[in-house]
Order: structure tokens, then C-alpha cells, then sequence
């Protein structure tokens, strides 16, 4: 398989509106070329809509959406130079594995020695030659997953775009067949935007990730930024975990006021002795998360979740907990972060 | 022991219901190599080819075999052209009436038939359709229209979009669609209504008797005559002959839908 130099996408303008219901609100997006996207949200955010316009399967009420520099909007999907892989993969039943991968190269016309041969490199690409005649109904998820990928791979297309690529496949097959995906998508070169739901998956794959909320792009960013730089209390919230107070912080403590504070688990430290910044909590329940313990504290001015590693303390240990930084929010958006004095 | 007793029981109604299926037709089978059969006796006096060679030699017989043959195929072609695009259209699209017409496809099954028929031949002399092939048809695929329309819709409504969608984004125009992903797929369905279009067509008797007789008669009209004018062996070789069209589509139907790998993607082996 030849590595091929895709062409990036941007999106602007973009507006839906199915069902008397507005879905997608003037939305801009670009991808650079080779780079690798995701489209993470809760469901009806608009993210699939958004997936399934950039395909063609819906057309845009209004806005354009270039692929490669060329204006694909009006085109039908057979005509547009992406590639999909599907949710449920849609794979064939009545081909075998090879000519699913095959066939979108026999409706190209393509001479049948090149079919065979780029079709033998899809599959050893995706390591399923050893599946070459067997029918979809009779290989299991992950390989049919890897068949869907190799049959739109195999297009060469400028742009691939998955939709939840993950989500029928069992915990441990879901990060191999992630870490596959993003071997892939980089050894190739080629642009790719995901749709997803899991705020992890996003995070371990994408270059950047589009965090998307009621058919808007909430924030635009790579995974890092997204989670030390959230520019809303939805970002904050949905990515990454968060104790969400109202109020303000002074001198190490929650009081009230207008606004809301934000506090990653990891930034909250408990521990025996006392600490000038801290506050006196008591430990009121622990939650064995593997490498880690979430432990809820409680303070005279706020409940906390703390994140502590090694040998958590017992329920209804007394000491000191302290806050070592915090987002401040206004009316949703990113008006500061604070860190102690 | 109560397990050998169950056994025992289910065997015993295995064969009583074997023999109330079977033993009509080996009466039949019997019947049709009789030379004379007196009532007491288990099987017949003498046996004989006779009743055979009267059926193949008469030539009105061989015309309604030869009727039966051709109306049956042609009355499946027709229906599946007229019902098949309107089977993809009830599973595909949502249209103004759509219940309606689909419920509406019954309406031919709703009456009796004999009703149905008579205010039909009122219709066809007015059309000067009586004793016309094309009355015939009419007929017969009247007979058709709820197994062509509803078998190959829910055939259609089963193939998931998505199919159709990864075709075409693979670069499938709508038409290739149809024929490489969404007819192969919901083919088992159509080849199933077909079966039962052409059984039906062929089976058919009160209408093509009505329509068709005397000019254009078919096995089941010829039926009726055989029944009144023949010795009774000559109806049971007829019966016979009626019934190899049946039990030959129904073994290839077992072959190709239940046994094929299309059974596969239903899950319905």
C-alpha cells in the first residue's frame, strides 16, 4: 500500500436542520492534511450528522465543505474522495471478505491483476489474509472491523472517516484495535476524522479532538489542552473528571459567589499532616480504581474527589486536604485558572 | 423409563402425522398403477400403465399441461414486474398512502373468491377479455399480488441501509446499489414469493375456469372434467403430474434459500 499524501478538509458554515429541529449550527472545522480528528460529544450532539454530511449521505442546509481544496457539497457520496467505515461495519454477506475489499475497486473499473494485488496488500495491511474467501457472518467483530478498514483503505481514499469504530468491539480488542487505527492512519499519511463518544478513545488517538455539544464545536484542540485548558464547563466536565463547585476560591477555601469552580481529582492533596494551605477532611469513601483510588473527602466547605496513588487511606481517616489548582468559570465559559498564592 | 415413554409417544405421533400426510398421496400413487381395485383388498387386483398412456396420449390433457407451463412462468415474470418495485417502494420510501395501499394489496384475498370472479367477468366481457390469454393472466396474477408485494417488501425493509450506504460511498451509483447489494441480499425473500406466485398461477382453477374455459383450460380446470368424465386412475396420474411442479420447486427452494450461504447473513439455517 502506497503511501498517499491526502489532501486536508475544511468545513465552514455548515447548518442542518432535521425534524424542524436545528442540528447543526454554523460549524467550521479544518483538518490539515494527515492529520488525525475526532468528533467527541454526548449522543444527538450532531456529531454522526456532521460525519454522515463530510461522507454525503445528508445534505448541508447551508455551508460548503472542501475536501483537498475541491468543494465536494454537492456531490453524491459515490463521487466524493472519502471513505467510510461504519459503525456496524456494513459489510456484504453474500461477498467474501476479499471481494468486499474488491468491490470498491470493480465499480472503478480498475483492471482485475490490480484488483487482486491491492486487495492482497489491504489485507495483509490490516494482517486478514488468512481471511481472504471466508464470508463476513463467519469472522468475528475485530475482523470484521479490520475488513471494513482494508475495504476503505483500499480506496486510497483523500479522507477516511470512521463512525464509533470502536463501539461493537469488547474492552480489550477496543484499545488494540485503536493503537491498529492510529498505526495505520499515520504510516499512510492520510486525514481522518472519528466520531466517538468515549472521551479516552479520543484522547489516546487524536492529533486533535473536536469537542462538540447541542450541533456546536465547543472547542477545537489537542487532547492535552482540551484537558489542561478547557475553554467551557462543558469541555471540563466531559473531559477528563472534575469536582464542580459554585462559588469562588480564596485563601485555599470554596466560597460563595457568582461563578464556578473546577477542580481535577489529581489537583486536590490529602494527606495526614497538617498544611497551611489546606483544610482539615475526613475520608468518606474510597473507590479502588486500579493503579489509582478516588477518595471523596469532605471538607467544611466543599465535598472533594481526590485521585491518590499507592495505599489509600481507610474510610474515616481525619487530615488536611488542599486544593493545588482550579479552573474559574463564568456563565459556562473559561474566565481564568487560579493556583495558590 | 418415563424418558422411553416420551420417546415412544413422539414416535407415535411422528408416524400418525406422516401417514395423514403421506398416506393420501401413496393412495394416490397407488391409484394411478391400478388396473381394477376392490374395496376390501389392500392393494389393487392387477397393475397397469394404461391410465398414463391415456393421459399422454389425450390430447386435451396434453394442451392443459402445456397452458399450465406456460401461464405459470409468464404470471410470475408479470407479477414480479409490476410488484417488485412496488415491494422496494413500501420498504424504502414514505409516501403519501403507503398503509393504505399496503393493506389495500389484500383486498383481492378478502372476498370470496367466487364473488370476486364473477363481477370480474363482468368487467372482462365488457373489456372483451373473456376467453383471452391476457384474461387469463389478469387472473392469476390477481391471485399473486399480496406474496409478490409483501414477501419481497419485508425482504427489502430487512436489508439495513447502512449496506447501501457503504456501496455508496465505495462509488456505486443508486442503480448499482440495487443490483449488487440490496436485490442479492433480498433475494431469498423474492425467490420465496416467487415459488409461491408460480404454485399459486398453477393451482389456480375457479378464475381460469371462469375466464378461460372452454377455450383456454390448465391441469386444475382439466381437473374438474377429469373428475366427472374419466375413470378415477386417470384423475389420480393427473394429480400426480400436478403435484411434481410443487414438491420440485419446494426441494430446490430447501437447496438453494435454506442451504445456501445466503441463509448465512439471515441466520435462519
Amino acid at each position: 500500500m502506497t503511501t498517499s499524501v491526502s489532501g486536508g478538509l475544511a468545513i465552514e458554515g455548515l447548518h442542518k436542520v432535521l425534524g424542524g429541529r436545528s442540528i447543526i449550527h454554523s460549524l467550521d472545522m479544518a483538518v490539515r492534511p494527515g492529520e488525525l480528528v475526532s468528533l467527541l460529544g454526548p449522543s444527538g450532539c450532531g456529531k454522526t450528522t456532521t460525519l454522515r454530511m463530510i461522507a454525503g449521505f445528508l445534505t448541508p442546509d447551508a455551508g460548503s465543505i472542501k475536501v483537498g481544496g475541491r468543494e465536494v457539497v454537492n456531490l453524491g457520496p459515490e463521487h466524493r474522495p472519502s471513505a467510510m467505515v461504519f459503525q456496524n461495519y456494513a459489510l456484504w454477506p453474500h461477498m467474501t471478505v476479499a471481494k468486499n475489499v474488491g468491490f470498491p475497486l470493480k465499480l472503478r473499473k480498475r483492471p482485475k491483476a490490480e484488483i487482486a494485488e491491492r486487495v492482497d496488500a489491504a489485507l495483509t495491511l490490516v494482517n486478514l489474509m488468512h481471511h481472504k474467501d471466508s464470508r463476513p457472518a463467519r469472522i468475528s467483530g475485530g475482523e470484521q472491523q479490520r475488513t471494513a478498514l482494508a475495504r476503505a483503505l483500499v480506496q486510497e481514499p483523500e479522507l477516511l472517516l470512521l463512525d464509533e469504530p470502536l463501539s461493537n468491539l469488547d474492552a480489550k480488542l477496543r484499545v488494540k484495535v485503536r493503537e491498529d487505527i492510529r498505526e495505520i492512519q499515520q504510516r499512510l499519511g492520510i486525514t481522518t476524522v472519528i466520531v466517538t463518544h468515549d472521551q479516552e478513545e479520543a484522547m489516546s488517538v487524536s492529533d486533535r479532538i473536536a469537542v462538540m455539544n447541542n450541533g456546536r464545536i465547543e472547542q477545537f484542540s489537542t487532547p492535552a489542552d482540551l484537558y489542561s485548558t478547557p475553554a467551557t464547563e462543558f469541555v471540563a466536565t466531559f473531559i477528563g473528571s472534575l469536582n464542580r463547585l459554585e462559588g469562588r476560591i480564596e485563601d485555599g477555601r470554596v466560597v460563595p459567589g457568582a461563578g464556578v469552580v473546577g477542580i481535577r481529582p489529581e489537583d486536590v492533596v490529602f494527606g495526614p499532616e497538617a498544611h497551611p494551605r489546606g483544610l482539615a477532611a475526613t475520608v468518606e469513601r474510597v473507590v479502588p480504581r486500579g493503579h489509582f483510588a478516588e477518595l471523596h473527602l469532605r471538607r467544611e466547605d466543599a465535598e472533594l474527589r481526590s485521585y491518590v496513588t499507592g495505599v489509600p487511606p481507610a474510610v474515616g481517616t481525619s487530615g488536611c486536604a488542599r486544593i493545588e489548582k482550579w479552573l474559574e468559570f463564568e456563565d459556562g465559559q473559561l474566565v481564568g485558572q487560579g493556583t495558590p498564592a | 423409563m418415563p424418558r422411553v415413554l416420551s420417546r415412544g409417544v413422539v414416535v407415535l405421533l411422528a408416524a400418525v402425522l406422516a401417514l395423514f400426510i403421506i398416506g393420501p398421496l401413496a393412495w394416490l400413487a397407488v391409484r394411478a398403477f391400478a388396473a381394477s381395485w376392490t374395496y376390501p383388498d389392500l392393494l389393487p387386483d392387477a397393475w397397469t400403465l394404461r391410465w398414463w398412456s391415456v393421459v399422454f396420449s389425450d390430447r386435451a390433457l396434453g394442451v392443459a399441461v402445456q397452458n399450465s407451463l406456460f401461464f405459470a412462468p409468464i404470471t410470475v415474470l408479470v407479477s414480479a414486474a409490476i410488484c417488485l418495485p412496488a415491494a422496494y417502494a413500501f420498504a424504502r420510501f414514505e409516501f403519501p398512502g403507503r398503509r393504505f395501499f399496503l393493506i389495500g394489496v389484500f383486498a383481492a384475498n378478502s372476498f370470496p373468491k367466487m364473488g370476486l370472479f364473477v363481477s370480474l367477468a363482468a368487467l372482462f366481457y365488457a373489456l372483451n377479455l373473456m376467453n383471452t390469454i391476457l384474461g387469463i393472466l389478469v387472473v392469476h396474477v390477481l391471485g399473486t399480488v399480496v406474496f409478490m408485494t409483501w414477501i419481497p417488501a419485508a425482504a427489502f425493509a430487512a436489508v439495513p441501509r447502512s449496506l447501501e450506504e457503504a456501496a455508496r460511498d465505495a462509488g456505486a451509483s443508486k442503480l448499482r446499489t440495487f443490483f449488487s447489494v440490496t436485490l442479492p441480499i433480498a433475494l431469498p425473500g423474492i425467490l420465496v414469493a416467487a415459488i409461491m406466485s408460480f404454485l399459486s398461477s398453477f393451482d389456480e382453477a375457479q378464475g381460469t375456469y371462469l375466464v378461460g374455459a372452454p377455450d383456454y383450460m390448465t391441469m386444475p380446470t382439466q381437473m374438474y372434467s377429469l373428475v366427472l368424465n374419466y375413470p378415477t386412475q386417470v384423475a389420480a396420474v393427473f394429480s400426480i403430474l400436478l403435484a411434481i411442479p410443487s414438491v420440485a420447486l419446494l426441494l430446490a427452494a430447501h437447496k438453494h434459500i435454506v442451504g445456501g450461504h445466503l441463509a448465512e447473513g439471515f441466520q435462519i439455517k
